[in-house]
């Protein structure tokens, strides 16, 4: 069986990080059968991140972004050609082109796309964005190069902050609105939404928090929006930053559990279908995955992060061509990043999976800290700002379950100052941005997640 | 040729900024910014810079560039 596994058919769906990080590593572990890659963006792999940064100050262009191989997959590329279907009983891939492609393991790395704004008519306007693809972050870049009077952006996320942050770096006028209190609250919890909303307004975003967006206004162009308060922001650019939507359409008919928060899997990367089995040749891995988590009591996470469609893509390819007795459970650490307004904010760990939370470095005055989050007395997240080089300590804290707040020496300051505060994270169905990260499982005693469309 | 930085990696050391300050360049305190499509004249520097990198989160390699179809 080993023999005939690296011999076979494998196909890709998704032709981003984790589609390209996966058949690489297909290749690694020494596949020599036919492998080929779905994408439905006519482009090949390229890099997201730089999208909203790079990209929209003006100093690279859009589709220069493309990904470098660490080795040629040898693949055949089917590039611009969304997939349509899975038929898991005849083992084929449909295309939208009319064509199937039959298959004997398939890996399902879609990941998700930007979540329009939910007025077709208002979406169509001149002027109206989103920001996920090199497309969209092309006609972007060239309307903030024309020099727009302001820049309307809805939604506090990590992408709508980046953005409003490129804006005002370039000198551009920006409104941000956010349906919570705070931006990022969704993702980092109530004190660093704190600082997040002072550093949006020293750097001179006119910040709206607690306030929806009732209509978009234009006649053919975009030209202003009304707010819930009865407001209105007269812009001339509106980017929606309204969170993703999982790419999980094509799979309505295929019998695995695929749903709204992504493609359930186990912690092998092997897809569930509806009734909870596990099958056996079909690996999810990247955005679109929900997979279990021992240190996060196993609830099913469901991560936007860069780093974990490498690291489960890499895992899902080893076992696709790997017996059961090889295989390999994918239990990586959540890690990202982020930069705005000056300032480098990376975490480890689940911040939303909490209940307090105290800074044991820096302080939110200096704008250099490194925030302990903490779930019934265990650290379970760190998120460092401008302090990268800490957070491998509180990787180490969360990977061996320490207890939290976390003991001296973890501190640079006497433990009478450390007083954990509670972590103060929101019911995510009140936010414009839904979490990164989330937990989608269920906790008896809190709903972390609620998934209902904030639409 | 193009580059991709682990940016979760990236612990801000700089090392690269140095070697080749044209493709990478330091945002603030600690957030790396860089030009993907590296330039011609630049490659033998952002091959230092990767190499030189004390968390290794730099990787240099060619675009997929799909065939006839």
């Amino acid at each position: 069986m080993p023999g005939d596994l690296l011999q076979s058919r494998i196909v890709v769906v998704g032709a981003s990080l984790a589609g390209l990080r996966a058949a690489e590593r297909l290749r690694d572990e020494g596949f020599t059968g036919s492998l080929t890659i779905v994408g439905d963006e006519p482009h090949p792999p390229y890099d997201r991140p730089p999208l909203s940064k790079q990209v929209l100050f003006g100093k690279v262009p859009a589709h220069s972004t493309g990904l470098p191989m660490r080795r040629d997959p040898h693949a055949e590329w089917r590039l611009g050609v969304p997939a349509t279907g899975l038929d898991t009983g005849r083992k084929q891939v449909l295309l939208a082109d009319g064509e199937s492609l039959p298959y004997d393991r398939v890996l399902i790395a879609t990941g998700t796309r930007a979540r329009p704004w939910p007025h077709p008519q208002e979406a169509a306007l001149d002027g109206v964005f989103t920001l996920r693809t090199s497309d969209d972050a092309e006609l972007l870049a060239e309307r903030l190069n024309a020099g727009p009077r302001r820049v309307l952006v809805i939604g506090g996320g990590f992408t709508g902050s980046e953005i409003a942050s490129a804006c005002r770096e370039r000198g551009i006028e920006v409104t941000l609105t956010e349906r919570g209190p705070a931006p990022l609250v969704g993702a980092l919890g109530g004190t660093l939404a704190k600082l997040a909303a002072a550093m949006q307004r020293n750097h001179g975003v006119d910040l709206r928090c607690g306030v929806t967006v009732s209509a978009l206004r234009g006649d053919g162009r975009f030209t202003g929006a009304d707010l819930s308060d009865g407001s209105r922001i007269d812009a001339d650019v509106c980017v929606v930053a309204m969170g993703a939507v999982r790419n999980v359409e094509w799979l309505a008919e295929s019998g695995l559990a695929a749903g709204v928060r992504g493609v359930a899997c186990d912690a092998g990367c092997r897809a569930f279908n509806m009734y909870g089995i596990v099958t056996d040749d079909v690996f999810v891995a990247g955005d679109v995955s929900r997979f279990p988590h021992p240190l996060f009591d196993y609830q099913l996470l469901s991560l936007e992060h860069w780093r974990n469609a490498v690291e489960q893509a890499e895992v899902a390819a080893h076992n696709m061509v790997s017996p059961e007795p090889r295989r390999r459970p994918h239990l990586a650490v959540p890690t990202f990043w982020s930069s705005q307004f000056g300032l480098n904010i990376k975490s480890v760990g689940v911040p939303t999976f909490s209940d307090h939370v105290v800074i044991a470095q820096g302080s939110l005055e200096a704008r250099r800290l490194a925030m302990v989050y903490g779930f019934r007395g265990r650290v379970t997240a760190a998120v460092t700002v401008d302090m990268a080089k800490s957070l491998e300590y509180y990787q180490n804290l969360i990977e061996t379950a320490a207890p939290f707040p976390p003991v001296s020496g973890a501190s640079d300051r006497p433990p009478a100052a450390e007083v954990p505060v509670p972590s103060d994270v929101p019911d995510p169905s009140g936010l414009y941005h839904g979490p990164t990260v989330a937990l989608t499982g269920h906790l008896p005693d809190r709903r972390l997640v609620m998934m209902r469309p904030t639409g | 040729m193009q580059i991709v930085v682990d940016l979760t990696r990236c612990q801000g050391y700089a090392q690269c900024v140095f070697l080749a300050p044209e493709v990478f360049t330091l945002h603030d305190q600690e957030a790396l910014l860089y030009q993907p499509a590296v330039p011609e004249v630049q490659r033998e520097r952002a091959r230092q810079a990767a190499a030189a990198c004390p968390v290794q989160a730099i990787l240099l390699g060619e675009e997929v560039s799909p065939g006839a179809r």
